[in-house]
Formats: structure tokens, sequence, C-alpha cells
């Protein structure tokens, strides 16, 4: 035994045991930052604006129509789904700013850290590598899921108010299946913003980087998948349904590529009972029985969306995490 | 003989507690690539020991120091800090390592005091300890009345200050300072080098610093480690040091009643060159030539106002070690002329008359 291990082995045991759990101080601080940071005031009030807004001109046709077919099943859902006018629909709303939120609570979490000059500091601690990141990526989901329980509470309340109707105990649990399902899709963006914090040594262009991605997938994404399906299935005035669909099928399933479609799939599906698949709805489709779907069903039918929204999570935090665990400390 | 010294400080206390090196390498090295950060460095500091590593920008201080944390794996060579390996066991070692990094930063919209009880908490210290020993250590600092402050207010030196703070939180019995004294003026460093010598005596802290900037640091510092371009080119006391280099005869003469003193001092034998500064003469020689400066002055008729040696001070020694590594460097970069690897030489000499 050469002599620098025997220094080692006469050393005092290590403490590993007392230094468990170093992620829970990390995420309470990071936490406690969000909640007190005016970025989240900011974005509960707008995302609550957008909601109020959708639910507001959704509440007066959703009246009219309970007044004419009192025996409408899961009223208070149709806040949530039925946009009339030109105000999109909360859920679709929350499509569109949902990774917004993701991003804003991700894109400087450790390049904020690297530009301070913090992180030295940080590490030097006796915590574990990666419960830095971990940590992060925790307060962060905990940070969205806290903003979206303000927003639905304040947004549900309002439509309830304005209904004259509560929601049953079908629509809580769907309601609450929803905003599982919408805490998942913003933190893939959150994810997807931790990663690119990581790989950028510069908030504002990992911030950049981030909000090109959601833009490229929200809005150029559907004119991508129309015209690669047009290009494979070219549909013209003389086409036969079955090609119409073939190439609406395939638009489709290109645009499940974005995380936005899967929410899409997912909450269209779990928000409406009636709503028995989550591929094309036809509006004579033979067989179909006007029945509802329990909550279980409903599940089912999203499960390949809700797979496919938790791996892509998994997927950009594991980046993440690999990554800086990779990094050199200095910059 | 590093080994030896290991060898000896384990063989005499059995447990590293009570009394072996608080800091020993072996061979560590560091590669990025083709480049070598640190190479083969046999380091030791004992305990309660104030250890300077010297050296420019980019020697590998900040290298050896990560790899002391645990930050950044070693890829030759071992280190361990008191007795724990911080490759093997990183948690053990920093929970017992203070450290200030280069540019400290903190978070700017938390006051002092809930920046550093954020690091306490990270030290798993109970609330009211923390609290206790926040004041304290904001106090040590002279940031006492500041504690309720933003840190986002605070001046680039008050950083500094907060972040030795910092790092004596957790009460460490090694604290690892990188480069401390930039960025505060010159009375705060006369009062952390002061609190650096206070943690010594009192808590018997071991200290290794580093710095580039040697007069800030030779009082302080009981051994110090001369590094340069990843290599520890010298070690010791600053008398020991000195005494490694004091191969050169450097003279100042004082001359009263000759005219071409200048000329007269160049032909006294064993005399190289001659200098005139503030008001004086300086001889660079190869021997001992003050008999002949006296008898030359003596025999022209004028006399002597002033003769002395120089002695070696760190600063020559500094200089000596670093000259001699851009000779080097000059040397194997120079193919194409003579010109660069003949100013090294003359920069040395620069170097020594310093």
């Amino acid at each position: 035994m050469s002599t620098i291990d025997a220094i080692e082995a006469s050393a005092a045991p290590s403490h590993a045991r007392r230094f468990r759990g170093g992620w829970r101080i990390v995420a309470h601080k990071e936490f406690t930052d969000h909640v007190r940071s005016f970025r989240f005031v900011l974005l509960v009030a707008l995302v609550s604006l957008a909601g109020l807004a959708s639910v507001n001109s959704a509440a007066g046709p959703i009246r009219e129509a309970a007044d004419a077919a009192s025996q409408t099943p899961s009223i208070f859902l149709y806040l949530f789904t039925i946009s009339p006018q030109r105000v999109p629909a909360f859920h679709e709303f929350l499509g569109i700013l949902g990774p917004l939120l993701g991003i804003a609570f991700g894109f400087d979490a450790v390049n904020g850290e690297r530009s301070q000059g913090t992180l030295p500091r940080l590490v030097s601690q006796p915590i574990h590598r990666d419960e830095i990141v971990n940590g992060k990526f925790v307060a962060g989901i905990s940070a969205i899921a806290l903003a979206l329980a303000v927003v639905m509470a304040i947004v549900g309340g309002y439509g309830a108010l304005r209904l004259g109707v509560g929601p049953t105990v079908t629509d809580f649990t769907r309601a609450v299946a929803f905003y599982v399902v919408a805490v998942v899709y913003i933190s893939l963006w959150l994810a997807l913003a931790i990663l690119l914090s990581v790989v950028s040594r510069r908030a504002a262009t990992a911030a950049l980087a981030a909000l090109a991605i959601w833009l490229a997938l929200t809005l150029f994404g559907g004119l991508i998948a129309g015209v690669i399906a047009d290009a494979v299935h070219g549909v013209d005035t003389d086409s036969t349904t079955e090609q119409v669909l073939d190439n609406a099928r395939l638009e489709l399933n290109i645009r499940r590529f974005s995380p936005d479609q899967l929410y899409r799939d997912a909450t269209g599906v779990l928000l409406n009972p009636a709503r028995q698949t989550t591929g094309l709805v036809l509006i004579e489709r033979p067989g179909a029985l006007p029945s509802e779907l329990s909550l279980t069903d409903s599940l089912l039918l999203a499960w390949w969306q809700l797979v496919a929204l938790v791996g892509g999570t998994v997927v950009m935090f594991a980046g993440a995490y690999l990554w800086f665990m990779r990094q050199e400390v200095r910059a | 003989m590093m080994r030896a010294a290991v060898r000896t400080a384990v063989a005499s206390n059995g447990s590293v507690d009570d009394g072996g090196p608080a800091i020993a390498t072996v061979g560590l090295t560091k590669r990025y690539g083709d480049t070598i950060a640190v190479d083969s460095l046999d380091l030791e500091v004992g305990r309660g020991e104030v250890f300077g590593l010297l050296g420019p920008n980019g020697a590998g201080k900040t290298t050896t120091i990560l790899m002391l944390l645990g930050l950044t794996s070693p890829t030759a060579g071992r280190a361990l800090v008191n007795g724990l390996d911080p490759t093997r066991d990183p948690l053990a070692v920093k929970a017992r390592v203070g450290y200030l990094p280069d540019e400290v930063g903190f978070y700017d919209d938390l006051t002092a005091r809930e920046n550093l009880r954020y690091t306490a908490t990270l030290n798993r210290l109970p609330r009211r300890v923390a609290d206790d020993r926040i004041d304290r250590v904001l106090a040590d600092v002279g940031l006492g009345g500041d504690a309720e402050r933003r840190v986002g207010s605070f001046s680039r030196g008050m950083k500094q200050r907060l972040g030795v703070a910092d790092a004596l939180v957790k009460e460490p019995s090694v604290l690892i300072l990188d480069e401390p004294t930039v960025n505060i003026d010159p009375e705060g460093v006369r009062e952390l080098l002061l609190l650096v010598e206070r943690l010594r005596s009192d808590q018997g802290v071991t200290v290794l610093l580093s710095s580039h900037l040697l007069h800030q640091v030779q009082q302080v510092c009981d051994r110090i480690g001369i590094f340069v371009q990843g290599r520890l080119r010298a070690c010791g006391t600053v008398d020991e040091l000195a005494a490694s280099v004091d191969d050169r005869w450097v003279f100042d003469v004082g001359v009263g009643g000759v005219d071409q003193a200048g000329s007269l001092l160049h032909d006294v034998r064993g005399v190289d060159a001659v200098e005139r500064s503030e008001g004086r003469w300086v001889l660079h020689a190869d021997r001992d030539v003050r008999e002949g400066v006296h008898a030359a002055v003596v025999d022209a008729g004028g006399h002597l106002t002033h003769l002395s040696r120089r002695g070696a001070d760190l600063d020559a020694i500094y200089h000596r070690y670093f000259a001699d590594e851009e000779d080097a460097v000059g040397r194997g970069s120079s193919d194409d002329g003579g010109d660069k690897a003949g100013r090294a030489p003359s920069a040395s000499g620069v170097g020594g008359a310093r």
C-alpha cells in the first residue's frame, strides 16, 4: 500500500448519510425565487387574462345551449373547450402560452448561475453535482404546477359564476386530468429550456433558441406537415374521400412530432367525454354511438400521447443532466 | 522527498486527523487535450499552515484547486484533503473545505444574509446555528452592518469580502482562497490578510491561497510554491527560496568626490554592468566586488557614501523563475531568428536587477 493510500485509510469515514437530499435544498431555494419573482406574477396574470377572455366568450353560448338541452353532459368542461367567435378556447390558449411558461422558468437555470458567478460557490458545497440540475427541474415543475393551479382556479371559478353551474365530480376529475397533462406538457418545454441553459453560456441565446423552436413547431410545424402530406398524398378536386382522408391522416401524424399536437390530442379527449378518438373527427361517423366515455376510457385513448409527452420530457431532461455533468465548472 | 515527508507524517501520527497533512498530492496531473494544465504536482500542506500558491495567470493554480475540491477529476495522480480523496469522497471534502472562487458571485436579488443562509443550509446547518455564524462571519469581514442589504448593491470589494464570509460559514478546517486580493483596495487586502492570520492562530485553519500578486501574500504565507506552466518550480519559506536564487551579486553604491564614477566602477574587476538608479549606482557582478570598489573609489580620491549588497527578495525570486520560463519559451518557439532568444537573457537580467 502506497503512502498516500495509508493516509486515506487512516482518515475519518465519510459522512455520506448526513448529506443526502441536497436537491431538496436547491429546489426549495429555486422555487421560492420563482414564486417571488415578477416573472411569476406576470405569467399568471397573462395566462389568467387569456383564460378569462375565452371563458367569458364561451359562457354565453353555453348558457343558451344548456337552456335548449338541459340534459347535455359535462356542461362545465365546455368552458375550456368551446371557442365561439374568434377567441381560442382555454385549452388551446394554454397550448400556445404553456411553452412560454416553461421557457420562462428554465432558460436561465444554469447559465444564470454561471454568469452571476454563483456556480463555483454552489458546486463547492457538500451536494452532488446532479442535485443542482435536479433541484432546478423540480422547482420549475412546482412553480408551473402552482401557476397553473392558480390560473385554473381563477378561470374555473369565474366560469362557474358566469355559468351558474358548478363542476360535477366527473367534471372535476377530468379537469384535474387536464391539469396534469398541461403540467407535463409545460414541463417538457421547461426541460428543453433547461437543456438550452446548460448548452448555451448566455441566457439570452438560450431564450431565443427556445422561442425559435416553439415558433417553429407551433406555427410552421402545421405548414410543413401540410406540405409533406400534399406531396405524398396529393389531393385535388377529383380526389376520392379516401384520398382526402389519407392526406389529412398523414398531416396529423406528422404534426404529432410536435408536443403541441400531442397536448391537443390528449386534452381534447380528456375534456370531451363524447369524443371517441384522438384522430380525425368525422361529422358522420358510421358506427359511432353518441355516448359518453368514462375517464379511464378517455385516458386509454390518449395513452400514447401521454407516453410521448412524458417521454419527451424525460429525454430533454436527460440531455440537460448529462450535458451538465460533463461540463467543466469553469466557463 | 515529498513522499518521504508524507510517510513520516503517517508513521508518526497514525491518524491524519491528529496532524497529518491537510493537503497532499502525489503526481497530480490534469490534461485538457494536448495541453497540460497541471503537471505531476507533488505538494504537501501541513495543518494550520498558510501556503501561498504563486504564479502568473494560466499557470494551473485554479485547476489544481478544482482538483482539490473534486470539481474536476485528475488525469493522473492523486490528491488528499484531510486524508480524503476528493474524487471518491467529494461531499466529505467539500463539507470541511471553504472555497472562495476566483471572481466570486452572489444572487443579486437576495440580501447578504439570505445568500449566506443558502450556503449554510446546503451545509445542513440548523437555522439557529447558521444565523449566529452568519452574524459572526459578516462581522469578521467588516460587513456586519450590511447583512440585510441586497447583494446587487454591493461593490466588487464588498462582494469579495462577502465571498470570504461565505467560505467561512461552514467553519472549514481548510480554507482555499483563489486570488482573494483581486478587486480589493489596499486597506481591504490588509484586513483580509489579518483575518487569515487570525483564523490560523485562533482556529488552526489551514489556508491555501493562490495569487499572482506576491507582495500582498508574502507577509502572511508560511511557505510559498512557485507555479509556472503547470509545474511547481520551487517550494519553501521565503528565506529558503531567497537562498536558492541568491547566486547573483548586486550592489548599491553611493560615491562622492569622483567625476567619472560610472566608468571607474565599471573598470573594477568582476563588474559586468553598471546602472544609474535614484542617485546611486547599481553594480551587477560575478563575485563580491566590495573590496575592489572601495579601493578604486579611494584611489581616485573620492569617498563612499553607501555600499551594500542587495538581498534576494521574493520579487527577485518570482522574476527569476518567470524570466527563466520566458527564456525557455523564447528558445523553444523562435527557430527563425535569434531575436527573441537573444532578448530573453536580457529580460532575465532585468528581472535580477530589480
